[in-house]
């Protein structure tokens, strides 16, 4: 059964949880503590050992009409896309799909390539930096050392692997649902069967329209385009994709295979008959 | 209100709260009503995360709520939308006043009996008047010039939508929609809720806020409704357990009074007589109060010493935290024992706080992390060597590595089990107090001095019955909690409700409000987890009082016991059964029938007739009015300026609260009423991502939002110079801070009356410089010590300060504090990559830098 996520906008109230929660069941170091100014958002965007980040997008206007002000948040996660140019890309497998169809990389096969990296169209996946056990990083099982035991998670025994949202395979293989879908307070991020969550999330944009919310418009329920297909973890956004720093038309590199084969093979042809028309009579 | 109820509000008013904000997991609730079409409305000074998800937004600037509040109320007046037969039968709204009373409107902003020498009201005139029997005069029509009604008519005429535009800086068509959404989702059919916290709480008469906010909603006759009524939001998960089981100096537990050297109360007949009322359910005090020391002294307390009520300590004044702060700094107070608080980061006058602490013999600190307090001696400017303070830090366990119950902020009782045991040495706060207790018994042993027989005589049973437990010193929590539900004296089983408390030595209670959680040895109602049942959930831990939800229920029926719809039906009366009955606990005497006269020549329940819902009050009614000096500062709210403000009072004379608490010292400097050094509102409050010290070492917290900042509005920030990022100095007359500044149209300036223009800077208050990941300077270095008359809370919501671009002077410097140079922000502004600093702090690495 494909499982994946439905995360409605219209229902977060910006809190986090899920960002927390991924980072304590997944035991991730922080990133760094630096101040961004960027209004509530100090962890910038997903990466190797983020795994869900929270958008903070500040519109307020100001007309004859009256104020319009909006404030768009947003939690961000790997899209687990049907076609995934990570995996597509990953020349060990480390990547692959798993039962639950979501996409997921195995980081005891993974090398640390970073081919994924440059292949994601959404600029999920990342590489985790090494870490060092024993000084400078603050994953709260440091604190206390008797439950740092041997049989660490594969991210604290290897460095240099890549890193992305799993959607809590490991939860998942013990019946539970993922530790963000858990946290959050406003069931914002929604967990279950794929085909449930697009059905719930064509009925919810219909009766917020109905409503009247500007802007209410899904995205990654259907095709996204650019070869990627549907989302597993799909959202229902209040504005244009491109607000929320998501591609409005992402695009699998491999797509671009066949045009960039075919230029290089009408190149070969071209300066193959240009050679010969040149060094004939020589 | 019960949290979970306002899934039935049809309306939500949000004020003095961000309650997404600072209440996420209950917030489901507001966004379970909003779906089953409730309106929810936000009124704050800022647009935060509840204004995104509010349908209605509406600036308002700090610190006028009375102001707002009181123009809904002349609204709801004016065109006569208030619920008149639950204003008429549930409220005092029919009493007449005394002729001597004097409003607000006659004085130009004070009440009759002010004494500005010593800066108190004399309140023998806020009272009733009586006939020659003494029964108070009442007009059932609500007409007569001096009854309730017609005072309030009067004392908020000039509240108008316009008046409210000009002190609240709300642009009038809000208002006035806000106020008919308000008065339409009222009445018989429908009920709207207000949900307010420190917003309200944190001001020099912010009891009056609150108190605005009930006048209104009785008008409206919301109380007692389901999904109607106020709505608490307690902050702490166990605040409302803190105040239940008596931190409060001024209280015992369960909201009893703390004896005080300046009333007539030394002995115990003294003390019963003056703090017992007459009437109504508080006629019942003297059983709480006997049960009570019988908890707290067992066999020593009998009834030929008063069940040793002379151990009890007097008030002599005001020994709330700030004040007893100041007495520490005057060396009155020799020690000082800190618990699970950090008042030198997070406390008003902060800094005052820590150089408090050098003048104390000695300071327990019982805390799981390090923390601004503690480490007072080693703060900037401190000299350790001169400082002779005894500093004994014990490290605490934390939530999880201890048994307990926590009484959350719909008053609802739930038990928490040890996961894991405490880390290194912790140990639990009842362990220490329990060792505590225990050495001080076995020092005093064999003592003859008449003063240590409290100690002496003082029962203490907690002894784990578990013997691995018993071993490691640790107490049974269950023992504390059953002896706080209560026991027979004479066979030791338990109290099984507080209406078994007797007078007369034979029941012991430590909180009576709490009698009925461990109604038997084997049983713990705050353990149970099961929500089958009405969406009440009554099996799912267990509420005080009696595992009620909402309080005063009887008012969601009618005089005659029917629901005032059929859609609002909560508890009514069963004239079959002839007993009350719904989907809660009735707040009300079982079978007591709705026609049932009130007995004028009775005391206690009987004075109260069957349409009598709020029990705890003398005669049964809601009180719109405020008599006697129960509450210090008003009888009714009216609005005034903040004690620094940038603006004159625009409705009186009286500037701001002519009674509130002040401390005028040279440490404890206050900016003028209207001060031109410090034109800016000041405001601060707390953020999602932080509470206290103990979140501030959490790394997965602290980069969520590590630094302290403000937050100003882009007109100020281009006045100023200031750009994004930033780092800007606020100053007032106590002190200066520095931090980032985040600019954000979220800030809004209000324009006031005469043109004037106000910008506002809100400052997050959980931060500290010392220590943990999560660091910045106090708010708390900026807020001089100013206190409500009635309860002391401090004024730190509506303040003035000065703002310049650059940091303070003498600080030390963290590289992983310097703004991000231009040259590694995309174009949007934001930093690249990732940042590998630490807690050492290393600097900035650049995206694509691989080790």
């Amino acid at each position: 059964m494909a499982t994946g996520f439905f995360t409605d906008t219209t229902l977060c109230i910006g809190c986090k949880a899920c960002e927390v929660a991924c980072k304590q069941w997944n035991e991730l170091p922080s990133d760094g503590f630096q101040f961004t100014g960027d209004s509530y958002d100090n962890t910038s965007e997903l990466s190797g050992t983020t795994w869900r980040h929270v958008a903070f997008i500040e519109q307020m206007s100001l007309d004859e009409g009256g104020l319009h002000d909006r404030w768009l948040m947003s939690s961000d996660v790997c899209k687990h896309c049907t076609n995934a140019g990570c995996m597509e890309a990953c020349p060990t497998g480390a990547i692959i799909r798993n039962e639950f169809d979501s996409v997921f990389i195995q980081p005891d096969v993974c090398n640390g390539c970073g081919y994924c990296v440059t292949s994601c169209p959404f600029g999920v996946v990342d590489l985790i930096e090494k870490f060092d056990p024993d000084g400078s990083r603050y994953n709260l099982a440091s604190l206390v050392e008797a439950r740092l035991d041997e049989d660490k998670t594969a991210l604290q025994g290897h460095g240099g692997v890549a890193g992305k949202c799993t959607l809590c395979y490991d939860r998942q293989k013990i019946g539970f649902e993922p530790a963000c879908a858990k946290a959050c307070p406003t069931e914002s991020i929604q967990f279950g069967d794929v085909d449930v969550l697009r059905e719930r999330a064509r009925k919810r944009v219909e009766t917020l329209v109905g409503r009247g919310v500007a802007g209410a418009q899904l995205y990654g329920v259907d095709d996204v385009g650019g070869g990627v297909g549907p989302l597993n973890a799909f959202f229902l956004l209040t504005d244009r994709p491109e607000t929320y720093n998501l591609p409005a038309q992402p695009v699998l590199p491999s797509t671009r295979q066949p045009a960039g084969y075919s230029s290089a093979a009408i190149a070969a042809l071209g300066l193959a008959i240009a050679g010969w028309m040149i060094f004939r009579n020589e | 209100m019960w949290l979970p109820d306002l899934v039935n509000s049809d309306c939500i008013l949000i004020e003095g709260s961000n309650f997404a904000e600072a209440h996420p997991v209950g917030f489901r609730f507001v966004m379970e009503a909003k779906e089953r079409g409730a309106t929810i409305i936000h009124v704050d000074p800022r647009f935060t995360r509840t204004s995104a998800v509010a349908n209605i937004y509406a600036p308002m600037r700090s610190g006028t709520d009375i102001a707002f509040l009181g123009g809904i109320i002349n609204y709801v007046l004016s065109n006569e939308r208030y619920f008149k037969e639950y204003v008429a039968a549930y409220t005092n709204a029919s009493y007449l006043v005394s002729e001597s009373f004097k409003d607000t409107e006659d004085l130009d902003g004070l009440f009759s009996g002010y004494n500005p020498d010593a800066l108190v009201y004399d309140f023998s005139t806020w009272t009733w008047e009586r006939d020659e029997n003494k029964r108070i005069k009442t007009d059932p029509t609500m007409q007569h010039e001096r009854c309730v009604l017609s005072l309030l008519r009067r004392h908020y005429e000039r509240y108008t939508a316009e008046m409210v535009e000009r002190v609240c800086g709300t642009p009038r068509d809000q208002f006035l929609t806000i106020a008919e959404t308000v008065a339409k989702n009222s009445g018989r059919e429908r009920t709207t809720a207000f949900a307010y916290a420190l917003g309200w709480t944190q001001h020099s008469d912010g009891v009056q806020f609150i108190r605005a906010g009930a006048v209104l909603q009785m008008l409206l006759g919301n109380m007692g409704r389901p999904g109607g009524g106020i709505m608490a939001l307690r902050g702490h998960a166990d605040i409302q357990g803190a105040t239940d089981i008596a931190t409060l100096y001024d209280l015992l537990p369960g909201y009893l009074a703390m004896p005080s050297a300046n009333r007539d109360e030394q002995t115990l007949a003294a003390y019963l007589k003056s703090t017992t009322k007459p009437t109504g359910w508080w006629a019942n005090t003297p059983k709480y109060v006997i049960s009570l020391l019988k908890a707290f002294y067992g066999n020593a307390a009998t009834k030929e010493n008063d069940y040793c009520f002379e151990y009890l300590p007097q008030l002599i004044g005001d020994h709330s935290q700030l004040p007893t702060t100041f007495a520490m700094k005057d060396g009155t107070v020799k020690g000082y024992f800190v618990i699970g608080q950090n008042p030198g980061a997070s406390g008003q006058n902060a800094e005052m706080t820590r150089a408090a602490l050098e003048s104390l013999e000695w300071f327990v600190n019982i805390d799981s992390y390090d923390n601004e307090t503690v480490s007072f001696w080693r703060r900037e400017g401190a000299n350790p060597s001169e400082i002779a303070t005894e500093v004994f830090f014990l490290p605490a366990a934390t939530v999880l590595e201890k048994d307990g119950t926590m009484t959350q902020t719909s008053r609802v009782l739930q038990g928490h089990d040890k996961a894991v045991e405490p880390a290194g040495d912790s140990k639990s706060d009842a362990y220490y107090l329990n060792w505590l207790v225990k050495r001080l018994k076995e020092l005093y042993a064999g003592s003859t001095d008449p003063k240590d027989r409290p100690i002496l005589d003082m029962t203490w049973n907690y002894d784990s019955d578990d013997p691995h437990e018993r071993e490691k010193g640790e107490p049974s929590v269950l023992k504390v909690l059953q002896e706080i539900n209560g026991y027979h004296t004479a066979t030791g089983e338990q109290v099984v409700a507080f209406a078994d408390l007797k007078d007369d030595g034979s029941t012991a209670s430590g909180g009576w409000i709490y009698t009925g959680v461990c109604p038997d040895k084997q049983t713990n109602h705050a353990r149970s987890r099961d929500n089958s049942g009405p969406y009440t959930a009554p099996n799912w831990g267990w509420a005080w009082p009696a595992n009620r939800r909402t309080l005063y229920n009887r008012a969601s029926a009618d005089p005659d016991g029917n629901p005032w719809s059929e859609r609002k039906k909560y508890v009514w009366w069963d004239a079959n059964a002839k007993k009350w009955t719904g989907v809660d606990v009735p707040d009300f005497p079982a079978t007591k029938a709705p026609n049932t006269p009130g007995n004028p020549d009775a005391g206690g329940m009987d004075f109260h007739s069957g349409a009598d819902p709020f029990i705890m009050m003398l005669e049964g009614k809601a009180q719109i009015f405020v008599p006697g000096g129960a509450l210090k500062d008003a009888p009714i709210p009216a609005h005034y300026e903040p004690q620094q403000s940038v603006v004159q009072n625009e409705l009186y004379k009286q500037q701001s609260s002519p009674v509130f608490g002040r401390y005028d010292r040279t440490d404890n400097p206050y900016n003028k009423p209207i001060d031109e050094r410090f034109p800016y509102v000041l405001t601060s409050y707390r953020i999602t991502e932080m509470s206290g010290i103990m979140t501030r070492y959490v790394p997965w917290l602290a980069e969520l939002q590590p630094r302290a900042f403000c937050e100003i509005d882009p007109q100020l920030a281009v006045e100023k110079g200031i750009k994004n990022g930033d780092w800007v100095t606020l100053s007032t007359a106590l002190g200066e801070i520095e931090v980032r500044a985040l600019v954000s149209g979220r800030m809004r300036p209000l324009r006031l009356g005469k043109g004037r223009r106000v910008h506002t800077i809100g400052v997050p208050y959980n931060f500290g410089n010392m220590v943990a990941l999560a660091r910045g300077d106090s708010v708390g270095t900026l807020i001089p010590i100013s206190l409500d008359p009635n309860v002391s809370i401090h004024e730190s919501k509506s303040l003035t300060c000065n703002i310049r671009p650059g940091r303070r002077p003498a600080h030390h410097r963290d590289a992983a504090d310097e703004p991000v140079p231009s040259n590694e922000r995309n174009p949007l502004g934001q930093p690249l990559g990732r940042w590998a600093s630490t807690a050492q702090g290393t600097g900035q690495r650049q995206e694509g830098e691989k080790k």
